[in-house]
């Protein structure tokens, strides 16, 4: 901090000198108190979220087994486990079903149901659009744990309402077709935040933009086209980032087929859960998760930068 | 009324009522099944009868888990809106040196360490510290999870608040910590609010975490429970799981629908920034 | 009571900004007192330096002979009115008045009485149990100055008081702001980017621009001869004419008629300079045949002001605005001479009032 001596030009607010000494935010709180504010959260933020994130990428370098001599003794491996991971085919078969799940669910399912969602009820007010929306909100706003049997219960093979209702008796969803199951469970769960998204967005596009279009003569589409798109197109990739960004990390797939039959639904998630919970290869496990954290970094500082540079 | 709008008319209706339908079916039985006596997977008109709700009663840790979700809920609100409302407003009103770049950290930090990402290191971490089956601990975790997002939306709240009443209280005298008491607080109530249901809706569904760290099945919340009643002990039991299913949910919609009266409260989806 | 005085008052913003640079002002006790400018001239941050919410890069600030620049806002003895009067949403009528006495540890029945004391003599009886936001925005301002009143500090200070007024109540609470600031006797210090306002209310004010005071003086003073040509231009409903022209002897040459020199600037001229000629609109004398010194053209545009005209003349390549009085108004398209007062007008050399 300056002293006394400075010449006025150079003092900035907050310095001693021959202006106050005293603080000039709102409720004069100062910078101590404000830290003293702050603290706590950092505190807790730092423990429980940082130093989990720096911890594995540590776990990720030892062979720490959950029983074992290695749990009592771990030893330093070195990149044994990133290797190991790349060269396991069990992991490049849980990317590329992760990889299924969030464009299935996320890029297509969800934004293209949200969004059409969306368009259809921009300019209703009514019951009608307060049913739908309830109960997309609905799907939404469920414990994962009741939503995932709910559906567990409509695909059963004998008793499931759908079979019921497309009549096909006996017909083993979960089993025969895991991956279009829960990517279709995922879009049904989550369409609710695109919908809302895009019918904000909607709703800010100015009415006499598409009255200019639609006294040009423009049909519906058109209008689409031309008014709309445009001036959603931010929101369109920031949502979809944040989405994928989200189903990636999903963990309820788990709960719909526990990975399974044989591994046919591992989505990373389950993987990583697999291999260090219930195989207990922590060190392992860890080095997947820090290839989880790698790819959430990149996806949310490209998303971090796209908002940026939108305002 | 020309054939294309009548065409147009009808296209809209047809996909309404599909979109209806795929959002409605999947949630039939939860509210069939659980006033069904011998509920099985199909939906049926329900012959109204409580016994499933008595079943649910006697079950002993069908309830106990409901009480468990509320502690974690609380707890994890309480701390979160504390902590993140006394940050939020030590950020938006002081100029501290390395802000910007403070919550610039938060905002990546929270949407890096997923529960996903976490899982392996924090349970490694409750196992070497003996921390599993500790519920404060539980609540913690759940907290450093929440806050980032929490200071953000706070701080945003606080940001759009008139300095004014606080520099008007200032002016009369106050001291800092007056003012926070009488003007402060007072006028982010509602941010608090919402801060503090988001909170409780998060952690009440939430899986991952309780199921990782807490092995007592007493201590174990509904998310857990519900999980354990279709994937333990062969035949899965559709009584308790629909009528359970149904108790554990009816608070969380409760929740959405008096905040959304109360303050209207639609999210944006990120829009407003 | 008590007098303010700036010495040298400097605010420099982190990033180089200057918004305030080496003010000197003293502003005696008891008077009523205006801060003037457009947007960015520093007005508002001159205010708020006064109170405190703003620390002063270089200089001091005196309140009542007492050097407050060290002092925290809390301890200035100044009461301010914000320009959304920042009444307390959660509180009553009551509570928002009471409430500096509450800082100051006034017993809770001792302040409720005062409170309800100071309230009724605003008017403001039967509102003491409502909340701020069942209020309307004139009964709001009056809580807001009851709230200054109860703390029976020694200097006011009002950010912009009337802004928040619509246009008919603004008129109304300037007469009843000016009213009741007299019978207080408090020295006021008022900030305003209205200009009839200031001149209608203040005692003196002071003309600011970029962080600069380019006049002080009384509204007559400042309207009659302004120091300079931005203060001229600021000043006044109808824009001042301000028009260059040349020295010529004994007379001016301005916009290619001749005018006699104005009485203030007489013997203080040199042949052959480039001047500015101002005269106010309201200080011409219009006829419709020529006249001897006065500014000749055709007329453009007239303009309705109520009880007068504004009259715009082309003349030459400039405009020339006069004020008519009803029934002597020109058709567009005449002939117009408009004759400048010459105990009005006024002469500027390189911007700065000459005389």
């Amino acid at each position: 901090m300056a002293q006394a001596i400075s010449p006025p030009e150079a003092l900035g607010e907050d310095k001693r000198g021959r202006g106050a000494g005293y603080s000039s935010d709102a409720a004069g709180l100062g910078r101590l108190r404000a830290g003293a504010f702050v603290a706590p959260a950092l505190l807790l933020i730092a423990a429980f979220l940082v130093f989990p994130a720096l911890w594995v990428l540590y776990l990720g370098l030892t062979n720490y087994r959950l029983t074992g001599a290695a749990a009592a003794e771990p030893s330093f491996v070195g990149l044994d486990n990133f290797t190991g991971a790349v060269a396991d085919p069990g992991f490049w078969n849980s990317t590329w079903l992760t990889v299924q799940f969030v464009l299935g669910s996320a890029v297509i399912g969800q934004v293209v149901l949200g969004f059409t969602i969306a368009w259809l009820l921009r300019d209703r007010r009514g019951p009608l659009k307060r049913l739908v929306e309830g109960l997309v909100i609905l799907a939404w706003i469920l414990p994962s744990a009741v939503v995932s049997f709910l559906w567990v219960a409509l695909l059963d093979r004998d008793g499931g309402t759908l079979n019921a209702l497309l009549g096909i008796p006996g017909f083993p969803w979960l089993l025969d077709h895991p991956m279009l199951s829960i990517v279709i469970f995922n879009t049904w769960r989550g369409t609710a935040f695109s919908m809302m998204l895009y019918g904000a967005a909607l709703g800010n596009v100015p009415p006499s933009h598409l009255e200019s279009a639609r006294l040009a003569g423009a049909s519906g589409w058109q209008q689409l086209r031309d008014v709309v798109f445009p001036h959603i197109r931010g929101h369109i990739l920031t949502n979809l980032l944040l989405i994928s960004l989200w189903t990636f990390n999903d963990f309820s797939p788990f709960l719909l087929t526990a990975g399974g039959p044989d591994g046919r639904s591992e989505v990373l998630a389950v993987h990583v859960y697999k291999v260090a919970l219930q195989s207990g290869e922590l060190g392992h496990g860890a080095a997947v998760s820090t290839i989880i954290l790698l790819i959430n970094l990149v996806v949310a500082v490209f998303y971090l930068r796209l908002l940026r540079s939108k305002s | 009324m020309t054939p294309r709008f009548v065409l147009g008319r009808i296209g809209f209706y047809t996909l309404i009522a599909v979109l209806l339908a795929f959002f409605t079916v999947p949630l039939l039985w939860l509210v069939t099944a659980p006033f069904t006596s011998d509920p099985t997977y199909e939906v049926r008109m329900p012959d109204f009868t409580w016994e499933n709700f008595q079943a649910v009663v006697e079950h002993p840790y069908a309830l106990p888990s409901l009480w468990n979700s509320l502690v974690l809920s609380v707890g994890t609100a309480l701390l979160v809106v504390v902590l993140a409302a006394l940050a939020a407003y030590a950020l938006s009103r002081v100029r501290l040196p390395g802000r910007d770049a403070l919550l610039y950290a938060l905002l990546l930090l929270s949407s890096i360490v997923t529960g996903t990402a976490a899982m392996v290191p924090l349970f490694q971490l409750a196992v070497e510290l003996n921390l599993i089956d500790s519920q404060l601990g539980l609540i913690l975790i759940l907290s450093g999870g929440l806050l980032p997002a929490a200071i953000f939306m706070l701080k945003d709240f606080v940001d759009s608040t008139p300095q004014s009443y606080e520099e008007s209280a200032r002016v009369f005298g106050a001291s800092p910590l007056q003012i926070v008491r009488h003007v402060v607080v007072p006028l982010v109530r509602p941010g608090l609010a919402t801060i503090a249901v988001w909170a409780v809706a998060n952690v009440w569904g939430n899986f991952l975490m309780p199921y990782l760290l807490l092995s007592d099945v007493e201590k174990q919340p509904a998310a857990v429970i519900t999980y354990t009643l279709y994937t333990e002990g062969g035949q899965a039991n559709l009584r308790m799981l629909s009528t359970f299913g149904l108790l554990y949910s009816v608070p969380v919609v409760l929740m959405y629908l008096f905040v959304s009266k109360k303050y209207g409260f639609r999210f944006h989806g990120g829009i407003k920034r | 009571m008590a007098a303010i005085e700036l010495r040298g008052l400097t605010k420099v913003y982190p990033g180089g900004v200057k918004a305030l640079d080496a003010l000197d002002l003293v502003i005696p006790d008891g008077e009523f007192f205006a801060l003037l400018g457009p947007s960015g001239c520093g007005k508002t941050t001159l205010l708020r330096t006064i109170a405190g919410l703003e620390a002063a890069t270089g200089g001091s600030v005196l309140i009542g002979e007492r050097d407050v620049t060290g002092t925290q806002p809390g301890g200035r003895d100044v009461a301010m009115v914000f320009q959304d009067y920042a009444l307390f949403p959660h509180m009553d009528v009551t509570d928002n008045i009471a409430y500096p006495l509450r800082i100051k540890k006034v017993p809770k029945g001792t302040r409720r009485d005062k409170a309800a004391e100071v309230g009724a003599r605003l008017g403001l009886e039967h509102l003491m149990d409502r909340r701020p936001g069942q209020l309307s925005g004139g009964q709001q301002q009056r809580v807001a100055l009851a709230r200054v009143m109860a703390t029976q500090a020694q200097a006011f200070l009002f950010d912009e008081p009337l802004s928040n007024l619509d246009a008919r109540l603004r008129l109304e609470a300037r007469t009843f702001l000016k009213k009741l600031q007299r019978e207080l006797g408090v020295t006021t210090v008022f900030v305003t980017h209205d200009q009839a306002e200031a001149l209608a209310m203040a005692d003196r004010m002071a003309v600011m621009e970029a962080g600069h005071i380019r006049q002080i003086g009384t509204p007559a003073e400042v309207f009659r001869r302004p120091a300079n040509t931005f203060v001229a231009a600021f000043i006044g409903s109808t824009p001042m004419n301000l028009l260059d022209g040349t020295v010529r002897g004994d007379t001016l040459e301005v916009a290619g008629c001749k005018v006699a020199v104005p009485a203030s600037a007489q013997g203080r001229l040199r042949d052959g300079e480039t001047i500015v000629y101002g005269v106010r609109p309201e200080y011409m004398a219009y006829s419709a045949g020529p006249a001897e010194g006065a500014l000749g053209g055709k007329v453009a545009i007239v303009e309705n002001l109520g009880a007068s005209h504004l009259v715009t003349l082309d003349v030459g390549e400039v405009i020339v605005q006069a004020v008519v009085p009803e029934g002597d108004e020109p058709a567009v398209g005449d002939d117009g001479y408009a004759l400048p007062r010459r105990d009005r007008a006024l002469v500027y050399r390189d911007g700065e009032l000459v005389g």
